[in-house]
């Protein structure tokens, strides 16, 4: 596997830097090179909040990067505010569930996708499973780890909580198979709104 | 001293987690701190380990008390740490410089932020000044500059041994990107990598009855004369310029034929290594330097470089206005390969803005 | 006729004899401090694991004063090197030695923390008004409508504030376990008894152990050796009274 750079944003609260760190853990247990980055500046509290994960088989250089392969951008600041990470070869995918200015939206994109995450998380799923269905989407688009190796970063991050209460454990295991399918169609597709 | 880890082991962690697994390798015994953004996390990670494995840790009220009960512990012959950014490291040059006045062991983990000032609490380069010629000395310090989750696990299980070998105060140099980002590295007890650790030793509390067994012991900070001072500034510079050669450390890389030759420390070098794979691929005949020292600095091996190269240019990538800049000039003095440089202040570097300063310089 | 042998004044044992004659001025009150210290050493048997921890200023002027070991700091951060020193070897004895401007001016963060923390460490603190070593300036110490070099015209309580009473805050920010004194140069009976209670307190490991000592200064103060006393006396022991604020052994003496 070649180098895949993927840049996640959302409000803090959101849940983007817990998935990331899954979505990191996952990759490294599969013996992949992994750096995951937050950005923790001041604006974290109260504002858009970036996670920057790279993944590869070979030694990763600098932790930050100016392009990602995928962008995805979970409120409608975060996706002014992350346009500048997309270029010509970037998938750009935000939630369809916001209003977003047509200014905001990124330059150069290779692809720019709506998924309907808040809506299914609150309709079809639960509000709180939102960031797992985000975690299945970034799976369906990168393939950056398996599906297996996903759940299992999952039950290792949430099994203590998954042991009081099993129901959550398919709750969140059907929420990253639902955000991996919205991932995997909204390639073949302009979005799946 | 119970080992840490009873075999090698992966891990995947922020560099302030490796640092405080490192301490607790390395046998520190105590820890001095105050709450700093990008190194909380560093004490975070000690005061949930330090009581199962019998170390001590004290918040201080300010970062001068935190430096200067490092100092006093390591004259009671404790294997004590600190660490800090910004504005600490400012406070801290204080008790850094009675570090250097009399010769103490400390050890102090930097993780570089923005700056001047509060600057940003994310990242920068901008502490390299400060850290290696902080204070009203002379810079007797030992300053190494880490760019991997590995070399902080390393550096400081080597900085505890070069501090207590020496005793010139030694400093881990990371960043915020180094703090806050997870990457995978190996951990391990240093005997198991045969490393010996130096034990610490007290220079006040020393065993035996005064006047019978032994001279009482001052240790002394001020002086009354100028001549006295002279004297001990250098006798210290002498014993620091003698042993610079066997502490210096440096990487390079395809620098043999190279026509420029990009020098960059810490996490910038690893955006420099990515720079000169990409430029070679494209035919490009342009190696790396990077000190892993930035005191005693690498001098001699630069030159050594510049010269078997014959490299037309020096690239000087930083994520400062030329600090590092500054160092390599003054160090490599006498050489006139012209210099060019990349300053970006308190902002990280990647490949692609080396590579296309590269191909501005062509 | 016999030689007569050169009289020798009686010295504590743990005074360090190649350091004597000592370096303070003629009339200072640090000597008189340093005598109640040694003695109490002696008599506690706590020499050899004794650390005394000098302050920058005049203070420092006893840094070889003692045959104990000893370390010099900097100006204020005396308190953190000693808790540095007892926090890593609570068998060892420290006592940080410092003036009114390292202990309650430039210092004062970490006394007044230190205090808080109830650290097992002994601070002996001398308060002569004014900052002597840099050539007498006003001091947190220095009496409303005194001259000093930087209040030439005498201290205004307006513009400058009011003296500093160091043992009065630090008694309110221990606890009970705490020892904190005010003794004065003039009383070398109760300073002495003073200072050995705040040993005491530490080798007990009861908790902070705090004495400020009234002391002279009279090469800063321009006085003769009349007008030094009265001034101590008169002036100073009335506005900081003299006495123990908080002792674990008993009721205290005012």
């Amino acid at each position: 596997m070649s180098l895949i750079k993927i840049a996640l944003a959302g409000e803090g609260g959101q849940g983007v830097q817990s998935v990331a760190e899954i979505i990191a853990e996952a990759a490294y247990e599969a013996g992949k090179q992994t750096i995951y980055i937050p950005n923790f500046g001041l604006e974290q509290r109260g504002g858009v909040s970036i996670a920057f994960i790279q993944v590869s088989d070979r030694r990763i250089g600098a932790p930050k990067f100016n392009k990602a392969d995928v962008v995805i951008a979970l409120s409608e600041r975060a996706v002014g505010r992350t346009a500048e990470y997309s270029d010509k070869n970037t998938l750009f995918v935000y939630d369809c569930g916001f209003a977003v200015p047509p200014e905001d939206f990124p330059k150069e994109a290779k692809k720019i996708i709506a998924i309907p995450a808040i809506d299914t998380a609150n309709n079809e799923l639960h509000p709180r499973v939102f960031n797992i269905i985000i975690m299945g989407a970034v799976i369906g688009l990168t393939n950056v780890v398996t599906f297996e190796a996903a759940k299992a970063a999952l039950e290792h991050k949430l099994g203590y909580k998954f042991e009081k209460d099993p129901k959550l454990r398919e709750l969140n295991f059907k929420a990253m198979e639902i955000g991996k399918k919205l991932g995997e169609e909204s390639l073949s597709k302009e979005g799946v709104c | 001293m119970e080992k840490v880890f009873s075999e090698a082991k992966k891990a995947f962690m922020t560099g302030n987690e490796t640092a405080a697994w490192a301490a607790l390798a390395a046998g520190a015994e105590v820890m001095f701190g105050y709450p700093i953004t990008p190194q909380n996390e560093i004490m975070h990670y000690w005061t949930r380990m330090a009581p199962k494995y019998d170390r001590g840790f004290l918040q201080t009220e300010d970062e001068i008390s935190a430096g200067f009960t490092v100092c006093g512990s390591v004259q009671s012959g404790k294997k004590a740490f600190t660490a800090t950014a910004g504005p600490g490291n400012v406070l801290m040059q204080e008790p850094f410089g009675m570090a250097e006045g009399m010769r103490l062991p400390l050890l102090a983990i930097i993780q570089q932020r923005g700056g001047p000032s509060s600057g940003t609490v994310v990242y920068s380069q901008q502490e390299v000044t400060l850290t290696t010629f902080g204070g009203n000395g002379e810079g007797h310090r030992i300053v190494y500059s880490t760019a991997t989750h590995q070399e902080i696990y390393d550096y400081i299980i080597k900085g505890f041994n070069t501090a207590w070998t020496y005793r010139f105060p030694t400093f881990i140099l990371g960043d915020g990107y180094q703090a806050k980002m997870r990457e995978p590295l190996e951990l391990y007890s240093p005997e198991d990598k045969g490393i010996k650790m130096v034990e610490p030793y007290p220079l006040i509390g020393l065993p035996g009855h005064i006047g019978e067994d032994r001279e009482p012991k001052h240790l002394c900070n001020i002086y009354s004369l100028e001549e006295e001072l002279y004297e001990v500034v250098m006798k210290i510079s002498a014993e620091y310029e003698a042993i610079s050669p066997e502490l210096t450390e440096y990487q390079e890389r395809e620098c043999d034929d190279a026509e420029i030759i990009i020098v960059s420390h810490g996490v910038v070098s690893r955006a420099a290594d990515d720079a000169v794979t990409a430029l070679r691929a494209q035919g490009l005949k342009v190696g790396c330097f990077r000190p892993i020292t930035l005191r005693p600095f690498p001098a001699q091996e630069l030159k050594n470089c510049i010269q078997k190269s014959g490299a037309k240019k020096l690239l000087i990538a930083e994520s400062a206005y030329g600090q590092l800049f500054r160092l390599v000039r003054q160090e490599i003095y006498g050489e006139t390969v012209p210099m060019e440089t990349l300053f970006m202040p308190g902002v990280g570097i990647i490949d692609y803005d080396i590579m296309s300063k590269i191909k501005s310089m062509l | 006729m016999a030689m007569l042998e050169p009289v020798h004044p009686l010295t504590p044992k743990s005074w360090y004899l190649p350091s004597k004659p000592h370096k303070f001025c003629p009339g200072c009150g640090h000597g008189i401090v340093l005598k109640a210290l040694g003695e109490n050493i002696d008599e506690l048997g706590i020499q050899d694991k004794t650390i005394f921890g000098c302050d920058i200023g005049c203070s420092l002027l006893a840094w070889n004063f003692f045959a104990c070991d000893s370390t010099q700091t900097h100006h204020g951060r005396t308190t953190p090197v000693m808790v540095g020193i007892k926090r890593s070897r609570p068998e060892l004895i420290t006592v940080g030695y410092m003036g009114d401007g390292g202990g309650y001016s430039i210092g004062s963060q970490h006394l007044l923390n230190a205090a808080v923390r109830n650290e097992k460490v002994t601070l002996i603190l001398v308060n002569n008004t004014n900052y002597g070593m840099t050539g007498g300036q006003m001091a947190p110490t220095t009496l409303p409508g005194q001259k000093t070099e930087t209040s030439p015209y005498g201290r205004d309580p307006e513009q400058t504030g009011y003296p500093t009473k160091g043992p009065e805050f630090i008694a309110q920010l221990t606890p009970d376990s705490a020892y904190v004194a005010r003794a004065t140069v003039s009383k070398y009976n109760q300073l002495k008894r003073f200072i050995r209670n705040a040993l005491r307190n530490q080798i007990e490991g009861n908790g902070f152990s705090f004495v400020e000592v009234l002391s002279t200064c009279p090469t800063n103060w321009r006085t003769n050796a009349q007008q030094t006393w009265r001034f101590l006396e008169d002036e100073m022991e009335p506005y900081f009274p003299v006495g123990e604020l908080k002792s674990p052994f008993g009721k205290g003496d005012k």
